[in-house]
């Protein structure tokens, strides 16, 4: 018989397993790789050294592609904040059929593949594209789009809206509403109304989406290399370019590491800035 | 409504009285009618150009800021300086009894204690009229007892005309000073809690606000009084003799049926149920007239038992005619 005390471990172990087996030991397994000696003609050799992360973190050819990925992943959040947050509001007013709709539109682009979605964009950002040709039309003088920052972060942000709306509809659904009607009873403005008690009740899903359109973005991989090219990279794509074409894997596993620290240090920071902040009043 | 009134809105759950108030307060357009405050037309203004305070039924306060950031975010918007804001807030919270409970914030309070800081911020911007929609509903009987009172101390107090909305007709009797009953959206009586109580003027009032026996009888003339009369007996009514004669249902409060020996009431009848209320005894008879409802006071004495037969007499001055019951018949 299984005792009532070891059932919660018996329901977890599938999901345990299978996170021990596909997250866990192919991490430790890259942990070691990224200690390992390198030698160009005869491959990885069974010897540990410090050396790819002394070269990746003085060569300022990888300072510039991680500064690139962070100010590109850290534009794409706050644009996903500033187009998500009213679009998640508006969603959450929205009445019953339209309000499926409005969700489905939202979500839609979660059913089509990334790399895809990515060939949709580099034909219409593309020189001779719809994007150039209307503007060509209004008479306007676009400089390049696809292969430069720019590409990247438009595709970016379409992919992971559904990610900052989804979790900022769900926390306006928490919000009780006639305590925005108690702000306009009090004569507030419907923009203080909105500033100042809709905004900070919502700052938890607008933190939570934030933190997952960043994560996804700093690791994202097809959407710069579909659309960036072969001269924009972004750490994901060089950990590719390591691997597949240098051969150099313990450079390449060294690349990846630096990023997921990188990116739990910027993710946890944030978080405990606005925890912080908004811990006592919001449990 | 006068200056300083406390009126209630009574009625069922969906008879349109949070309506009214939402209208009155804003929320909802208004369809047909005129709101008027101190001689202005407000029906189309703005909710936040109205200046009214209001409680609301969830309390709905604001869940990330402190009780004293709760309170004086009316007065904020009324670009009211720092320290008087400060002033006013304790002045109201002292009102309130939640002095020393300035930084919490409300999930840190119990139920009641959120009811106030609602009502006190409902107050501090002095509002011409207060809005209470179903203030105390979501309270334990006690402290909805309580608070009932509390709300009646400061509504006098502070003199602020009053407009409640509730289900409870207990609450609107023992607060108002005039209670207003609505029914699917139309306002059947308006009186003061004691007329409403003693001379409801339809069925649906003399059995929503309180406890009656409805009892069926034919309305006859006799001279310059009517009378009401029964199988085997007759009783005088006291209402105007223009009234309609003719089948009637009259009302009939269960405290008002006095208990005698069986033979020398009006009609004999079997106790079938006993419900001891604390304060009252309520005593199920069944009788020739059909089930009544019979309210004695506690003094002291639990003898009557499931069985026992009664007599029951009462007055005829007490019986109430209902008006929508009458079948019209002048002659």
């Amino acid at each position: 018989m299984i005792k009532p005390r070891s059932v919660p471990w018996f329901l977890c172990a599938p999901a345990l397993v299978l996170f021990v087996v596909m997250v866990l030991v192919p991490l430790f397994l890259t942990v070691i790789l990224s200690f390992h000696v390198f030698d160009h003609n005869t491959g990885i050799k069974n010897e540990l050294t410090l050396a790819h992360y002394i070269e990746v973190l003085s060569d300022s050819y990888y300072f510039e592609i991680f500064w690139r990925t962070i100010w590109i992943s850290a534009l794409t959040t706050l644009l996903c904040l500033l187009i998500g947050a009213p679009q998640a509001y508006i969603l959450s007013r929205m009445r019953s059929p339209w309000k499926s709709i409005l969700l489905l539109i939202i979500i839609a682009p979660l059913l089509v593949s990334v790399v895809v979605r990515a060939f949709g964009w580099s034909i219409l950002l593309g020189p001779s594209g719809l994007v150039s040709l209307f503007a060509d039309f209004l008479g306007i003088k676009l400089s390049r789009i696809l292969y430069t920052e720019k590409a990247v972060v438009i595709a970016l942000v379409h992919i992971m809206m559904p990610f900052m709306v989804i979790p900022i509809w769900t926390s306006l659904q928490k919000l009780d509403p006639s305590v925005q009607d108690a702000a306009l009873s009090l004569s507030a403005t419907p923009f203080t109304t909105f500033r100042r008690i809709v905004l900070p009740q919502i700052l938890p899903g607008m933190l939570s989406g934030s933190l997952i359109v960043f994560g996804l973005s700093a690791s994202s991989f097809a959407i710069p290399g579909l659309l960036g090219g072969r001269k924009l990279k972004m750490v994901a794509t060089v950990v590719y370019d390591e691997y597949l074409y240098a051969l150099n894997w313990p450079l390449g596993a060294t690349i990846a590491i630096i990023l997921l620290i990188a990116n739990l240090a910027i993710m946890l920071s944030y978080n405990r800035v606005i925890e912080r902040k908004y811990r006592r009043a919001l449990g | 409504m006068e200056k300083g009134e406390f009126v209630s809105l009574l009625g069922p759950s969906g008879c349109g009285k949070t309506t009214t108030l939402q209208m009155i307060a804003g929320f909802v357009d208004v369809t047909k009618g005129e709101i008027w405050l101190d001689g202005q037309d407000i029906t189309h203004a703005k909710p936040n150009t109205r200046g009214l305070g209001i409680v609301f039924q969830s309390y709905a306060l604001f869940p990330h800021m402190t009780v004293l950031d709760n309170v004086s975010f009316g007065l904020e918007m009324r670009r009211v300086p720092k320290q008087e804001r400060l002033e006013r807030v304790r002045e109201i919270l002292n009102m309130v009894h939640l002095s020393g409970y300035e930084d919490r914030f409300p999930r840190e309070l119990s139920g009641g204690q959120r009811q106030r800081v609602a009502l006190a911020r409902a107050l501090v911007i002095k509002p011409p009229v207060l809005l209470l929609d179903e203030p105390l509903s979501n309270l334990d009987a006690k402290l909805r007892e309580e608070m009932q009172f509390e709300l009646r101390r400061i509504q006098k107090t502070l003199g602020t005309t009053t407009i409640m909305v509730t289900h409870d007709q207990s609450e609107a009797l023992s607060i108002s000073d005039r209670v207003v009953v609505m029914e699917s959206g139309k306002i059947t009586q308006t009186d003061t809690p004691y007329a409403l109580y003693e001379n409801p003027q339809t069925e649906f009032i003399s059995t929503f606000v309180g406890k009656t026996n409805l009892l069926s009888a034919v309305i006859r003339r006799d001279g310059q009084s009517l009378l009401a009369q029964f199988e085997g007996f007759e009783l005088p009514l006291e209402i105007a003799p223009s009234s309609p004669t003719g089948k009637a249902v009259l009302s009939l409060r269960p405290e008002k049926i006095k208990l005698t020996e069986p033979g020398k009431g009006h009609v004999d009848g079997t106790v079938t149920q006993v419900f001891f209320l604390g304060d009252r005894w309520l005593y199920h008879l069944e009788t020739p007239l059909g089930e009544l409802l019979v309210a004695d006071s506690n003094t002291g004495h639990a003898n009557i038992q499931e069985g026992n037969r009664f007599g029951l007499t009462w007055a005829g001055q007490s019986m109430r005619l209902l008006q929508d019951a009458t079948e019209q018949q002048h002659d």
